[in-house]
């Protein structure tokens, strides 16, 4: 079964939201690197690019497919996880302690349309 | 939506937490552990594959060999007992119907072994172009489980663990074998690059394969997600990507396999003119210099102007590239040529090169 972590906000698209203050860190959920397979490639937006809630920012590739990244919330993209261009498979082996990017969100009330750990938990389990 | 086939080991690929996708219209095992991991089984040891969703279409009678001869690019004339033939049967304009294996069995009898999505395309291609020979089709893909045991130890697994004498088949033969009661197929070919076997036998029998093989711990159980990056590898066809209706053999680079000294063949005329005047578009292999990853159907572009479309793409198992076989105009085939690959947003510079990516492995 797949874990799914507390003090995190989820996506129906399977991204995680951890917010620390007024910036998001964004990743993909235990639930969503199951399903991918081996991770071998993460395409990564700019820094400084704007990212909207709903469109895609970016994609993750495994052996399988490639797969969309949905913008969870909105903002300005301030760092990207460079580490995952070498280690790509952290994702795997941790998805919840290895963000994607770092975003300043415009508008933090967006995080209320996402799910709490409970929520998610029972999405997943549909 | 029309449900999809099952085949005869489908409750032993959920017992095993397989994670299931439709494929040519049977619902197939994909990966058991990860596809990397159940590659490297088979290229260092030895893993078993389901393929029961291959059809099994048998062609016999008096006329038997001239009509494989007539829907087949390869030669089977005076083909001995016991002998395949791989080949491609090709439509009138060269477009290819689909990529087969033939098996010549006793007497006026040859075995067509075909891909799962093209089963009941072919038997009709097969029929309809049959009327003037006298020959009987029996389609049996419903009778016949298969697996492919793959691998350097293929063959002592095989040997040792079912019960099989195999050593002494040579690559591309096949002997039929009588065990529990019925009679059984055992071929030294596969889809990997590497050595091993394919059996087709009865449902019943190839579940008891199945059984010994995964409860000896010694072959691994692999998916169709392995079978596609080994076989990219290696530079092996895949129907509906690097054949198709609009891809003719030539285009796919599998001349030797057409033979056009034979006297006639559906596709002859349309496959010489293609050979005399040179294709107009080639499969090639591409290297990108990034990570990123060509996929099929993503554009290839020289200069902004779009020159053709990748067939097949991944991150290189056994070598660690981003590596594609794409379809592109026969002017920028020559190896070395400079492209780039449109991927997402973005194009990707790259490098026309061989499409095989990694040795074959057989033991011939």
């Amino acid at each position: 079964m797949a874990t799914v972590k507390e003090g995190y906000k989820y996506a129906e698209t399977h991204e995680w939201v951890k917010v620390e203050g007024e910036i998001a860190l964004i990743g993909i959920s235990d639930f969503a690197q199951h399903e991918l397979g081996d991770v071998v490639y993460v395409d990564f937006p700019e820094v400084d690019d704007e990212i909207a809630k709903g469109e895609e920012f970016g994609a993750v590739e495994s052996t399988k497919a490639a797969s969309d990244l949905i913008a969870p919330v909105s903002g300005t993209v301030i760092e990207v996880n460079s580490a995952l261009d070498d280690a790509p498979e952290l994702i795997n082996q941790a998805p919840f302690d290895n963000w994607m990017i770092k975003v300043q969100l415009s508008d933090a009330s967006e995080l209320d349309d996402l799910m709490d750990a409970e929520a998610y938990k029972a999405f997943c389990g549909e | 939506m029309e449900e999809n086939k099952k085949t005869c080991l489908y409750d032993k690929h959920l017992a095993l937490g397989a994670k299931m996708s439709p494929f040519g219209g049977f619902d197939m095992p994909i990966e058991y552990s990860s596809i990397k991991e159940e590659h490297m089984s088979v290229r260092h040891h030895a893993g078993v594959f389901d393929v029961s969703h291959m059809g099994e279409i048998f062609v016999s009678g008096p006329d038997a060999e001239k009509f494989v001869n007539h829907i087949f690019t390869n030669d089977i004339t005076d083909a001995p007992y016991g002998k395949i033939y791989y080949g491609i049967m090709c439509y009138p304009d060269g477009g290819s119907v689909d990529d087969l294996l033939v098996y010549k069995m006793q007497g006026n009898n040859y075995l067509l072994v075909v891909n799962a999505a093209n089963i009941d395309k072919n038997d009709a291609w097969i029929r309809e172009n049959s009327k003037n020979y006298d020959v009987t089709i029996d389609n049996k893909s419903d009778v016949y489980g298969q697996v492919a045991i793959q691998g350097p130890e293929a063959e002592e697994k095989v040997e040792r663990l079912l019960n099989l004498q195999v050593k002494d088949l040579a690559f591309y033969t096949f002997k039929e074998i009588e065990i529990e009661g019925e009679t059984i197929i055992v071929s030294r070919t596969g889809y990997t690059g590497e050595d091993g076997f394919e059996i087709y036998g009865s449902h019943k029998y190839i579940n008891k394969v199945w059984d010994i093989l995964i409860a000896s711990g010694e072959v691994a159980p692999c998916g169709l997600g392995c079978r596609d990056t080994l076989r990219f590898e290696v530079a092996l066809p895949l129907y509906g990507h690097e054949l198709s209706a609009e891809i003719s053999p030539l285009m796919a680079g599998l001349g030797i396999f057409v033979k056009l000294d034979k006297e006639e063949f559906i596709g002859k005329e349309a496959l010489q003119l293609q050979k005399a005047e040179g294709v107009k578009q080639k499969v090639v292999g591409i290297e990108l210099n990034d990570k990123a990853i060509p996929r099929n159907g993503y554009p290839v572009e020289v200069d902004g102007k779009e020159i053709g479309v990748v067939t097949t793409g991944y991150h290189g198992l056994s070598v660690d590239k981003s590596i594609a076989m794409a379809l592109i105009d026969a002017q920028y085939a020559t190896l070395g040529t400079e492209v780039e690959v449109r991927i997402r947003k973005k194009t990707f510079p790259g490098t026309v090169v061989k499409k095989k990516f990694y040795n074959k492995n057989y033991k011939k």
